[in-house]
């Protein structure tokens, strides 16, 4: 890879210069190997400019303008800015790229960044429809990547065998995203691009993701609203009848579309209603109340998986030619999250444990917006939606007695005044304010609770305050309709209405479980477990190392890095599913146009589920005492409170250790009530723990590998002065890629090196 | 808080049910009520027995899983809710608190408080849908404005969570209102009208087939529907169904 860049050569902090400060510009001369290796050589051109006329400070490509036409020679500096570059071109083109030594094959298309997904959907190979027919295909999840991919690949003519353990493919957990789905439509003409939401996509997952696929993802992203639209999902319109947009965490544009706070359930039901058009054709056979036990492995190839029955408990063998994984995250690996109760990583990790290479497990974003823990029987955690920090601002008493005040509940929060508020966020990150990514958040809230300012109870707590976005969108109001601004009565209930209009539901929710009314006092708020970037390790194609295997949606690693930003999940899923996987999938099913149907008799199948059979039994013979929740709950807490939103050395040595005795206590001591032939709860829960109790050791396994701090990975050892995560990416700029061991231990780990080639590496901020 | 349930508890489709008491303790007007029934299952499997199974998964109100007749009410006591969104901050140290499942002929017992729900399943697979081909190929998502008061009519018809709560409410077992729902996001939508003539059909003939009940307007199914979804939409259905009689 070869790239040059033009960039001003700073000495100090960029914020120290003034617009009128003279600076040279340099031209840089990347070359990038393969494994990862940069080589720089770095010429300056001796050509200088003021700050006000440079252009911009990230740059791509040399057949840009650098200075802008407000500088006197404009033309003269940009020339030879130009043969500078060139000049650098002839002198090190003999340089040979080394060898990648990684074997893990991306497959990611040669060529320009963004025609790499055209020219590779024109390279793919086809399947005829006649030969379609022929084909089954499994799919293993029905949220949004699962219903999407299924309903694209009956409609193409493939048959679909779509399996969710829920009662309906509609009660997939992506029905519970509340805040929007981004597409860079740019109907804001705020300067929206492809680029743009490809280059905060990168920025936002801390380097740590794949840049042909975040492209992808961001060029494909404009076709999901129109096909949403087109399938009848109500998207929120304004007054002229167009479509509506919200700002999300980590951009500076509105690219979010939503439908109030329920856009996740609106999108499924779209997927779900063209999912039903086919199951009415009989394109897709649905497999309700059913969970994945196993795949099977044929020849090298994907071609079966084997189900437990969640009313009957039979085991069943299910074959097809090629199987989905559309399984969603792992967040209640920590028991407590925001994922519903049957999320679970089990279908994902018996593909890891056959073969397929699992990514950057121990990446796992913390949504600062949560209502806080109240007690020891709590079951979940409930989000709410990042889009209410568009209108809320984040503070903390700024004196600690305050704090403690309140909570001793002797002090209210509307009693303190604007002075005696922390709003930390708008304080350390005043660019974004409160409008910063998801891990900054976070972890900004948790230090200013460790510091003791906390507002509940439990002191893990801060205030998400809407009384100045009221005040603001009332007074608005008043002056609209020529009402008094100066009523403040008055001005707080227009200023309520519009905030009822905009979050009605989140309030309405918020209200049910604390039972406060967040319109008259602020939102308590605390991070909490939300989503998990890592997942099975896929190629372009979104196949796993296993032929025939694919991962689609959050059950896979690729588009989020260290850290999602918010209304990117929903993209993702509809993204995989509707336009990625279906083109993809074909090059892979081309080679089995003669197979003809795969026997679910195969001795494969048989041994499979035999081995299903046996461990059902093993877990059902056990005599012990406590009952599975106790186990999971066990577990949550030493994931939380060791491989949580910080991370260290110690403690995370110390996970993978009582996470082995607990594995141990678990066989030995686990309870399940009940006949395995029947619906049996503690059972489909045992099994899954018993995924998590693996998993979770790689988990801390991956968070003690990575020696540097990145996204929602932050390591105490790694970080600047200041507090901010510090990346180390000459020794980090990897996937990790986790080989399984029975030994989880010694799982080995293989090194896909990230090229960044449209992007400089740059360290995140916010500020 | 002290409490005493009644339960429903029935084995599977086959067996026969009854109402069985049990007591449980020291529970915290924070809980949700689906945290309730977690200690008790707690309690219960501590004892050896079969803990008492009910459908539940996103515990926030929206994936429509679980279905509690709880006190002669679908979802209990409060209004707009469901189960797991209702606390316990609803009852009184002492209450006596009875537990059903959500009945109606079509939707049969599977075990305990677990019903099976597939008809719904299968009247949005009789024409819950716009005939679109997945592609992408559309058009651009801005080309048709849709006024905002429809695209709002819309959205609060497509809040259903298809939970069931309008059936078991009703005396008839009508699904008016989950099928109104449906058939009025589609229809206020331009998107929507190419097929409506169909889609009404063939939703009321597929939710007939299924057993469920006719509808005689006593508004019930509001009330309860924890998405407090309009009757105008069951007025909204009738007329859209005369309509497509008419045009057929």
């Amino acid at each position: 890879m070869k790239k040059i860049t033009y960039s001003l050569n700073y000495r100090k902090p960029k914020e120290d210069y003034k617009d009128d400060d003279t600076l040279t510009v340099c031209v840089r001369y990347y070359h990038r190997f393969d494994n990862g290796i940069q080589k720089v050589i770095k010429k300056s051109t001796g050509v200088k400019c003021k700050l006000k006329d440079w252009d911009s400070d990230w740059h791509k490509s040399d057949n840009r303008h650098p200075i802008k036409s407000t500088d006197p020679n404009y033309l003269e500096k940009n020339r030879l800015i130009r043969n500078k570059s060139i000049d650098l071109h002839s002198l090190i083109k003999n340089i040979k790229p080394l060898q990648s030594k990684s074997t893990l094959k991306s497959n990611i298309p040669d060529g320009p960044l963004d025609l790499k997904w055209s020219s590779h959907k024109n390279n793919v190979r086809l399947v005829s429809p006649a030969n379609k027919r022929n084909i089954d295909i499994i799919v293993v999840g029905t949220g949004l990547a699962g219903g999407s991919a299924s309903a694209t690949l009956a409609e193409q003519g493939y048959n679909v065998k779509a399996f969710c353990f829920q009662d309906s493919s509609r009660r997939a957990h992506s029905i519970a995203a509340q805040g929007g789905i981004n597409a860079a439509k740019n109907y804001q003409g705020d300067g929206d691009s492809v680029y743009r939401l490809f280059y905060d996509t990168i920025k936002g997952g801390d380097y740590r993701s794949r840049e042909a696929n975040v492209y992808r993802l961001a060029e494909v992203s404009s076709s999901i609203i129109d096909q949403c639209v087109a399938q009848g999902v109500p998207f929120a319109r304004e007054y002229g009848g167009f479509l509506d947009n919200r700002s999300f965490g980590g951009v500076l544009v509105s690219r979010t579309f939503y439908a109030k706070g329920q856009t996740g359930q609106q999108l499924l039901l779209g997927a779900y209603s063209a999912m039903n058009r086919q199951v009415a054709r009989g394109k897709i056979k649905m497999f309700t109340r059913h969970e994945m036990m196993d795949i099977v492995i044929v020849d090298g190839k994907a071609r079966g998986i084997i189900t437990r029955n969640l009313i009957t408990g039979e085991i069943e063998s299910h074959s097809a030619h090629a199987v989905v994984l559309a399984s969603g995250g792992y967040g209640n690996l920590f028991y407590l999250s925001t994922n519903a109760m049957g999320s679970n990583v089990s279908a994902a990790w018996k593909v890891h444990k056959k073969g397929a290479l699992f990514a950057n497990p121990s990446f796992t974003q913390i949504h600062p917006t949560c209502i806080p823990v109240s007690g020891d029987y709590q079951s979940k955690l409930t989000l709410m939606s990042e889009s209410l920090r568009n209108d809320g601002r984040i503070w903390v008493p700024k004196k600690i007695d305050d704090a403690k005040k309140i909570r001793e509940g002797k002090l209210k929060p509307t009693d303190l005044s604007e002075d005696e508020r922390d709003y930390y966020l708008e304080r350390r990150y005043p660019a974004f304010g409160n409008l910063v990514p998801r891990d900054v958040a976070s972890r900004a809230a948790k230090e200013r609770c460790d510091a003791g300012f906390g507002v509940n109870k439990t002191g893990e707590a801060v205030f998400l305050d809407f009384s100045s976005s009221i005040i603001r969108y009332g007074k608005e109001k008043a002056l609209i309709k020529g009402l008094d601004t100066a009523d403040i009565n008055l001005v707080r209930s227009l200023g309520e209405q519009v905030i009822k209009a905009k979050y009605g539901n989140l309030f309405q929710m918020y209200e049910k479980i604390v039972d406060e009314n967040p319109y008259k006092t602020p939102m308590m708020i605390y991070p909490a477990v939300h989503y998990t970037m890592g997942g099975l390790w896929v190629d372009y194609n979104l196949m796993t190392t296993i032929p025939g295997c694919y991962a689609i949606g959050e059950a896979n690693f690729s588009d989020h890095g260290a850290n999602r930003l918010g209304a990117s999940a929903l993209m993702q899923g509809l993204a995989d599913g509707y336009f990625v996987l279906p083109n993809t999938i074909n090059d892979f099913l081309a080679d089995d146009i003669k197979t003809g149907p795969i026997s679910s008799d195969l001795a494969e199948f048989k041994e499979a589920k035999k081995l299903v059979e046996e461990k059902i039994d093993k877990i059902m013979s056990n005599r012990g005492s406590k009952s599975v929740d106790y186990f999971h709950k066990k577990l949550g807490k030493i994931i939380w409170n060791n491989c949580g939103m910080s991370r260290n050395k110690k403690d995370l040595k110390k996970a993978i250790k009582d996470i082995q005795n607990l594995r141990k206590d678990f066989y030995k001591n686990l309870k399940i009530p009940g006949e395995k032939f029947s619906f049996n709860e503690s059972l489909a829960k045992a099994l899954r723990v018993a995924d998590f109790m693996e998993l979770g050791e790689l988990f801390a396994l991956d968070a003690l590998n990575r020696n540097e701090s990145c996204g929602g990975h932050f390591r105490e050892e790694y970080q600047t002065k200041e507090g901010e995560a510090l990346r180390n990416d000459d020794e980090f700029r990897f996937v990790s890629a986790w080989e399984h061991n029975p030994n989880i231990e010694l799982s080995k780990l293989h090194k896909e090196q990230l090229q960044f080639e449209n992007v400089e590496l740059k360290s995140r901020s916010y500020k | 808080m002290k409490l005493y349930l009644k339960i429903w508890r029935q084995k599977n489709n086959q067996s026969k049910g009854s109402m069985i008491d049990y007591e449980i303790d020291n529970i915290s007007p924070d809980m949700s009520f689906l945290e309730m029934m977690d200690v008790l299952n707690e309690k219960i499997i501590e004892e050896n027995g079969d803990p008492v199974a009910f459908d539940h998964d996103c515990r926030e109100g929206i994936c429509g899983s679980c279905s509690m007749f709880i006190n002669g009410e679908p979802h209990g006591p409060d209004k707009l809710i469901t189960t797991c969104q209702l606390h316990m901050r609803k009852f009184k140290d002492g209450d006596t608190i009875y537990i059903e499942p959500f009945r109606a002929k079509a939707f049969p017992i599977i075990k305990d408080l677990v019903v099976d729900r597939s008809a719904f399943d299968r009247i949005q697979q009789s024409g819950g849908f716009i005939s679109i081909n997945t592609s992408g190929n559309t058009l651009d998502a801005n080309t048709i404005p849709i006024e905002k008061e429809n695209a709002d009519k819309a959205f609060d018809a497509a809040t259903c969570i298809g939970c069931g709560a309008c059936v078991a409410s009703c005396k008839n077992s009508s699904a008016m209102l989950f099928v109104s729902a449906k058939v009025s996001q589609f229809s206020l939508l331009p998107q929507g009208k190419v097929e409506a003539t169909d889609r009404v059909l063939n939703m009321v003939n597929q939710m007939d087939q299924e057993g469920f009940g006719n509808c005689t307007n006593t508004g019930a199914c509001h009330v309860e529907c924890p998405k407090g979804i309009s009757l105008d939409y069951i007025a909204k259905l009738n007329r859209e169904y005369v309509k497509a009689n008419i045009k057929k």
